[in-house]
Formats: structure tokens, sequence, C-alpha cells
């Protein structure tokens, strides 16, 4: 099959895509971005979490085709040339990041619960990031690093 | 492999019936995983995402109607105070990533005895709506489970939409797993009173090769209620009643050892399950 997606704003095109291929492959080996990561492929650990049409999924679960003529932004559609996002900040500020192959996951996870909820509650972070794993920090230095992205204010981008 | 991508219910029977062993994906949460573990290889495809009919749910002849391809999303986010106990287990269901992807009609396609749907589906006595090109039919629940992971779906056939009655009183759900995200089943129960009906119902997850309902200990209940004149002057109801029905609940089970639990666990679970979700269920009704 050859599909289009809009990627981080961008039009996108793949080639030769497999009919039961999923969305994680397509952005990870046919388009170039290794931001979303592949650890499970069923579900379990959020490494490849991201938005697809304004919802966070697990690139893993969508059938490629299922995303064509959609809008998915992935971690690398949330920094720019002006700097990391607010939320990618907080990570690094908080020490939330130790071999970093959840952080990708994690940040889209945190933007998109920032967005919904500005200010959410101890309970509300731990419910919307419960699948999401992190084998090395202990997720307290996750809590911390999504308290300062939320009272940092508002993530800059809206999707 | 084909993909096919109908854009109406129409395109997608039409689909389905030239294309039987195509394999209908929803949310592909269950369809995903077996595809990326070279479990499934099937000649195609038929993915259902785009249709419209199935995202939409609305009232019909005072029935709730909901399409296959509602998400547990939005079954919390807008069917809460229709069907409680469903959207009770809907928040039970994997993460926010699985919920958002996640629907009620794949749940019943993959008509695991550990669905989470389930339970509560029993319970509230809905039925599923199937269609194919020769036309529609209306299955209960309790009839559309003919196995561990079989339904009686034909070939042609497609899940059209769950029709249940809006609750009348209240409804609890509770599963037992071991913790509390992303969790399948250890086993489960769902409760669902009506004060309108006189009725009580039951559903069973996860301790049976399907799920199912526990029809002594709904009958049991009903008798009590009525005579003891309970449903008019809902007094606290007694320990031996509440007890009584727990065992019931539990004998209606067949359960199994496995990886996740012992059928001795799953039944204890069950009884305790049962007194909680009645005892809270009848708590609620006495407030109301
Ligand atoms: C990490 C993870 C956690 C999970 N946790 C839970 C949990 O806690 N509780 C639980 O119950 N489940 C859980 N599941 C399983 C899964 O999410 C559910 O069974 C879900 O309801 C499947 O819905 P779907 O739309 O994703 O189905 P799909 O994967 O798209 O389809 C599932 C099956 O139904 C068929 N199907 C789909 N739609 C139709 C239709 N309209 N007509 C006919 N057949 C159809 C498909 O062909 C397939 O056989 C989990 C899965 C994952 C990956
Ligand atoms: S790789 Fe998708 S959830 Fe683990
Ligand atoms: S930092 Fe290593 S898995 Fe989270």
């Amino acid at each position: 099959m050859r599909l289009q997606f809009t990627v981080n704003s961008r039009l996108c095109e793949a080639d030769d895509v497999w009919e039961g291929e999923s969305l994680l492959f397509v952005l990870r080996e046919r388009l170039g971005l290794w931001g979303a990561k592949n650890a499970c492929e069923q579900g379990e650990c959020g490494s490849c979490s991201v938005v697809l049409d304004g919802v966070l999924v697990c690139a893993c679960l969508v059938g490629a085709g299922q995303a064509a003529g959609r809008e998915i932004v992935t971690v690398e559609g949330l920094s720019d040339d002006d700097g990391l996002d607010p939320v990618q900040e907080a990570f690094l500020e908080a020490g939330a990041v130790q071999c970093g192959f959840c952080t990708p996951g994690l940040v889209v996870a945190t933007h998109e619960l920032l967005r919904r909820h500005p200010s959410p509650t101890d309970a509300e972070v731990r419910e919307a990031l419960a699948g999401n794993l992190c084998r090395c920090t202990g997720y307290e230095q996750i809590l911390d690093a999504v308290r300062l992205a939320a009272s940092a204010g508002p993530a800059r981008r809206a999707e | 492999m084909d993909f096919f991508v109908p854009r109406s219910w129409a395109d997608a029977l039409a689909a389905k019936a030239e294309h039987p062993a195509a394999v209908p994906l929803a949310g592909g949460t269950d369809v995903m995983v077996e595809l990326n573990f070279d479990r499934l290889r099937p000649d195609a495809l038929l993915d259902l995402s785009r249709v419209e009919e199935l995202q939409d749910w609305g009232h019909d002849n005072g029935a709730l109607r909901v399409g296959a391809g509602v998400s547990y999303t939005r079954v919390i986010d807008e069917l809460g105070k229709l069907v409680p106990a469903l959207a009770m287990a809907s928040r039970t269901v994997g993460s926010p990533q699985i919920r958002n992807r996640g629907t009620v009609g794949g749940n019943l396609g993959s008509a695991s005895p550990a669905g989470d749907a389930h339970p509560p589906l029993l319970a509230t006595g809905a039925s599923v709506e199937v269609a194919s090109v020769r036309g529609s039919r209306v299955v209960p629940v309790e009839e559309f489970f003919t196995g561990p992971k079989r339904h009686v779906l034909e070939p042609d056939e497609l899940i059209y939409a769950f029709v249940v009655r809006p609750a009348a009183g209240p409804q609890q759900f509770s599963k037992v797993g071991t913790r509390n995200a992303m969790v399948i089943a250890v086993a489960s129960f769902a409760l669902a009173l009506d004060p309108e009906k006189r009725s009580v119902g039951t559903g069973i997850g996860s301790a049976a090769p399907t799920p199912l309902r526990a029809k002594p200990a709904e009958e049991f209940l009903e008798g009590e209620l009525a005579s003891g004149a309970l449903w008019d002057a809902p007094r606290p109801l007694p320990e031996r009643l509440v007890a009584h029905f727990s065992e019931l609940v539990a004998s209606a089970a067949s359960p199994i050892d496995d990886v996740r639990g012992t059928a001795a666990y799953r039944r204890r679970a069950l009884a305790v399950m049962a007194r909680r979700a009645l005892g809270w269920a009848w708590s609620e009704y006495q407030r109301s």
C-alpha cells in the first residue's frame, strides 16, 4: 500500500507498506522518526505513545492503514528550533530521565494530559501515566517532572 | 494481504459478504498484537474504524443503542449515567492508550472469558445486534458466547451495536487482578438492581469457559427482596441473605487453575466481590 499521513504538521508518504503493518513500524522504519520506541509491540509499555487525531494511542496497536490521512504528533513534533517543549525541560530539570527509553512516550503522554488538564492532581497524573512503564527511575522523579511542567504553565502547543 | 476500508456500514457488510475470511479491525488492541507477534496472518483485514455508523450511540424506543466502535473512553465520558456498571468496567481496562482505542464491539468480537465489558452487559440484560447483507438479528448477550474466544457470528456477519435498557437503579462492577492498571481479570463480577422491574442481574467474568450469569443467585435475591417487601421499604439486608447470595454467585462459576489464579481462589474472590457489590448497590438504593 502507499499511504499518506500528516506527521508533526508535515505531509508524509510511505510506499510498499505491508497491510498488517503498525503505525509504529511506519514511523520508525519508513519515515525515520525514531522518537517513538519499540519495546513490547503489545500495548503494555507505552514507549510508542503518539497522538493520533488528538487522541493518545500506542502506535504499535494502530494499523498503518487506519492512520492514513490522519494527523499524527510524535515526540519529535513537540520541540522546534526555538528549543524544547516545557514538558521536556521539566523532565530534564527533575532528573526524570535515566536510560531514556521510556522518556519519549512519557513526554507525549504528559503533554497530552496537560493539554486536557493543565493542573492535574497526583491521582490524575498516576492514572494518566498508568500505561507508560519505566524500569529505571522508580517514577518519583517523573511525577516531579509532571508537577514542574504543570506549574510552568500550559504546554505551548495545542496538539 | 488485502486491506479493505469501507466508509459506510452497507459497504462494510458487502465487503464481509464478499470476503468472509477478512478479519475485522476496530481499535486493533487485540488484532494488532496478534499481527505483531506473527500469530495471525489473515488474507485480508477489514478496517471498521472509518464506518461512521459504528461510532454513534443513541436512544431507540426507550432503549440505548451503542455502536460497536464506541471506545471505552467514550463509554466512561459519555455513558456513565446510562450504563454505570459498563462505565466502571471500562475504567479498569488497560491504560488510557488502550481505552482510547479499544471498543466494546472488539471486546465482544474477541469473546475472551476475561473481557471486562461482558459481566456488565450480562447483568444489565443487554443484547448484541449483528448483521450481514442477509439481514440483522438481535442476540441476547448470554447467548452470544459459545466457548472461550468463540461466539455466534456467522462468517459474513459483523457486530453493529449493543442494545440495553438505561440503568433504572444501582449497578456495580468489581474485578480482581494483580495490580490496578493494565490487568486482565483473575475474576470479575457485575451486579445490576432494577427497582422498576424489580429484577436483579448478575455477570461473572474469568471464572468459566464463557462469561455467564449467576441465575440462581438472581432468582434467590429477587425472591427475598419481594417477600420481604424490601424494594418499597429498603432496610439493611440481613447478613444471612447477603452470604447466601454470594455463595450462589460463587457456585454458578466453573473456574479453572491457570497462570493468573487457582479455581479455589477465583471462587473465593467471586463470593467476596458479590457480597461487596450487593452491599454497595443496596446502600445506594437505600439512599436514593
Ligand atoms: C495492553 C492491553 C491491555 C488490555 N487490557 C484489557 C482489560 O483490562 N480488559 C479487557 O477486557 N480487555 C483488555 N485488553 C484487550 C482489548 O483491549 C479488548 O478486548 C478490546 O475491547 C478490543 O477492542 P478493539 O476495538 O481494540 O478490538 P480489535 O482488536 O480491533 O478486534 C478484536 C476482535 O473483535 C473483532 N471485531 C472487532 N469489531 C468487530 C465488529 N464490529 N464485528 C465483528 N467483529 C469485530 C476483530 O476481528 C477481533 O477478532 C487489553 C489489550 C491490551 C493490548
Ligand atoms: S511498544 Fe507499543 S506499547 Fe510497548
Ligand atoms: S528512564 Fe530507563 S526506562 Fe525509564
